[in-house]
């Protein structure tokens, strides 16, 4: 087995969809980088997106194929609609989630809705790919996550993983999905490693995973909260309370069987996401196992989140923001005892 | 042109203050001394002085992510904006912004946009409600060459001319939005023929002759004030500067940052101030009076109190019950 960085699995996953398509095309901000018009040997391609994700792709498959454009994302966004519509296999790059206000209408009106609006004729075969996440010290408009704000709008699939094996996966099945997916890349996770089978094959979209069996209580995190999660179950192990991790990995769909399982097993829940708490992936998850695994509970749900505020710049009150392992603990502790 | 003495003074103060305060900022970014992302602006000073010494105090600018050299030439606290970049509590913005939104109502500024081409829709709205006061004040929108292809400042170009709103778009072309060169993805042959698709007024200006920057400007102001439209100002430089520190600006090729180097705003200022009767002597005195008061920001900052973590729950709302943040 060999290892790989979160950043290195998505640009394998890439490499390998162009080579097996060649409608694959892909199109960004500065996911090239240099002088672009003039030759200047040696600073083509230099950059490969703000975290060198995309470096590469230009050599290997030119400026026909990868595309480095302007700081027009409602107009690239939309381009990659129609190239999708009529043939193409788009994957636009929206350099950090926060920008999705600029072009947000080509996704939720345009991309979303065009199948079923139109009569079911045409599909948008794109990807979204996008970074999100808060930890960085990038203040109010560089970390969001806004996970919910996708997965609130019909047509519109959801992807976030949090290993580099997932991401690998997952990144080759929404590149040949023909829906239009949001596939969501952690600031902070690209430079953790794991093991990733040199011929991984393809995570079907809508499958979650459990990351840590257990009988006692089950936590529900999502992307880099898997960290904390299994930081808090293993610290949690030591009193003999033995949490089950589910990592949901895509939000729409979402494995709602894996996670009435594990409800039903342990009828304790706790669900953490780094995300502010209205309307929030915690809450649909928190109010689906209300709905369909009452009986089954033996105390409320604990969501934990990000309080209702923009993300503050000042590592204390950033640090604050972000859910931590001992807030996951506390809720553990108070969950299994209740 | 004849600038008085005092405004001489102010300009020099400037441009040394904001070099000097970078060139810190870059030192201590190789410490990893300060969180977050780090934007400087080294080439820019020439534009963020000259275009301000021809604003007045209290005029409406906007700036970006790469805002040091507007909010120090906008007069904004050296201290303040140290200490916001530092994360503490008596920053600028009590250590929510961090050094992308260094802003400072007080003084004119409306913000600091992450996003690029944010700004020139706030600003068209500030001079909007002065026209429609009848407000005497001037609003200014600083972008950059990258941001002219966003849909915000062309909407926002199309509106101000559609409503004959004096204001100014201020175009620092410094020659790469972030690793991309400019013309690369310029379709016009100069940048500042983009105005023509409005029927803009535009202008272009060396942007390292700091004294070229503030006469355009100041005519400009004249100019859209009294025929009440909005005026497009191109002024050209080099960004130094990687896109943020760290980068490892490998997209710029050696040969062409030597040869900006040549045209460097802080060495032509130097050069032109015996046309202006500034003596040797006189800069030397500024640069050191500068260093000092921009070392004495540092130490500030680096002494003064984080904010507590529930800070982080303050000024979400001017009116939200508190309990229902969380
Ligand atoms: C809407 C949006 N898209 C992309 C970005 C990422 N980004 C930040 S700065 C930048 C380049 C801007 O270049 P330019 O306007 O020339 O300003 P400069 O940095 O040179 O001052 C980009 C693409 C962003 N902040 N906002
Ligand atoms: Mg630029």
């Amino acid at each position: 087995m060999r290892e790989l960085t979160v950043k290195e699995a998505i640009n394998e996953a890439l490499f390998e969809s162009f080579e097996n398509d060649e409608n694959v095309i892909l199109m960004g901000e500065d996911i090239a980088g240099g002088k672009g018009r003039e030759n200047y040997p040696g600073t083509q391609d230099s950059w490969g997106g703000p975290f060198g994700v995309t470096q590469g792709l230009l050599t290997k498959f030119g400026p026909e194929r990868v595309r480095d454009t302007t700081i027009t994302e409602a107009g690239f966004f939309g381009a990659a609609v129609g190239a999708a519509m009529t043939g193409l296999r788009p994957i636009v790059e929206l350099m950090y989630v926060d920008f999705a206000g600029v072009c947000f209408d080509q996704l939720m009106n345009q991309a979303a809705k065009m199948r079923y609006m139109f009569g079911g004729k045409q599909s948008v075969p794109m990807v979204v790919r996008t970074v999100v996440g808060a930890g960085f010290r990038a203040g109010s408009e560089h970390s969001q996550t806004l996970y919910s704000l996708y997965a609130h709008i019909p047509g519109l699939k959801v992807v976030a993983p949090y290993d580099a094996f997932d991401a690998k996966g997952l990144l080759l099945s929404a590149i040949k999905d023909d829906d239009p997916v949001i596939f969501m890349e952690h600031k902070r996770l690209y430079m953790t490693k794991c093991d990733v089978p040199e011929d991984m094959k393809a995570i079907p979209l809508g499958k979650g995973r459990i990351r840590r069996p257990g009988k006692d209580v089950t936590i529900i995190a999502i992307q880099r909260m898997n960290l904390f999660a299994e930081e808090a179950a293993q610290k949690i192990s030591e009193e003999n309370i033995d949490c089950e991790i589910i990592d949901p990995r895509t939000y729409s769909p979402l494995d709602e069987e894996l996670i009435f399982e594990s409800v039903r097993k342990t009828g304790r829940v706790i669900v953490i996401d780094e995300s502010n708490p209205k309307c929030s992936l915690a809450s649909e998850i928190t109010s689906l196992i209300s709905e369909k695994c009452f009986n089954d509970l033996k105390t409320a749900v604990i969501k934990i989140t990000a309080p209702h505020t923009p993300i503050p710049f000042s590592p204390p009150m950033e640090d604050f923001y972000i859910p931590s392992t001992k807030k996951i603990i506390e809720a553990i502790k108070k969950v299994h005892n209740a | 042109m004849n600038i008085d003495k005092n405004k001489l003074n102010w300009i020099y103060k400037k441009l040394f203050t904001i070099r000097f305060f970078e060139e810190r900022i870059k030192k201590i970014a190789k410490e990893k001394s300060v969180p977050g992302y780090l934007h400087t602006c080294i080439g820019s000073e020439a534009i963020c002085v000259g275009v301000m010494s021809a604003l007045s105090d209290d005029d409406w600018i906007s700036s970006t992510y790469r805002n040091h050299g507007h909010a120090i030439a906008k007069n904004c606290e050296l201290k303040q904006i140290t200490s916001e970049i530092y994360g503490r509590s008596t920053g600028i913005c009590k250590g929510r912004g961090g050094s992308m939104h260094i802003s400072d109502f007080d003084k004119g500024m409306l913000g600091s946009f992450g996003i690029v081409a944010a700004g020139p829709p706030v600003v068209l709205g500030a001079a909007l409600q002065e026209k429609i006061n009848g407000g005497t004040k001037m609003s200014a929108t600083f972008f950059g060459d990258g941001a002219i292809h966003n849909g915000a400042f062309h909407e926002a170009a199309g509106l101000a001319k559609l409503w004959d709103i004096p204001m100014l778009f201020v175009c620092e072309n410094n020659g790469y939005a972030e690793a991309t060169a400019t013309d690369w993805h310029l379709n016009t042959k100069e940048l500042k023929d983009i105005a023509k698709a409005y029927d803009m007024i535009s202008y272009q200006g060396d942007g390292n002759n700091v004294f070229e920057v503030h006469q355009i400007t100041r005519d400009a102001i004249i100019e859209s004030k009294a025929k009440n439209t909005p005026i497009f100002l191109e002024f050209k430089n080099y960004r130094f500067s990687g896109q943020y520190e760290g980068d490892t600006q490998l997209y710029q090729p050696l040969e062409e940052i030597e040869e900006a180097k040549k045209n460097d705003p802080i060495k032509k200022s130097i050069e032109m101030a015996s046309e202006y009767n500034f003596s040797s002597d006189e800069i030397k005195q500024i640069q050191t009076d500068v260093l000092n008061e921009v070392n004495e920001a540092f130490d500030f900052a680096e002494t003064q109190p984080w904010p507590n973590p529930e800070d982080a729950l303050e000024e979400v709302y001017v009116n939200y019950p508190k309990e229902l943040l969380r």
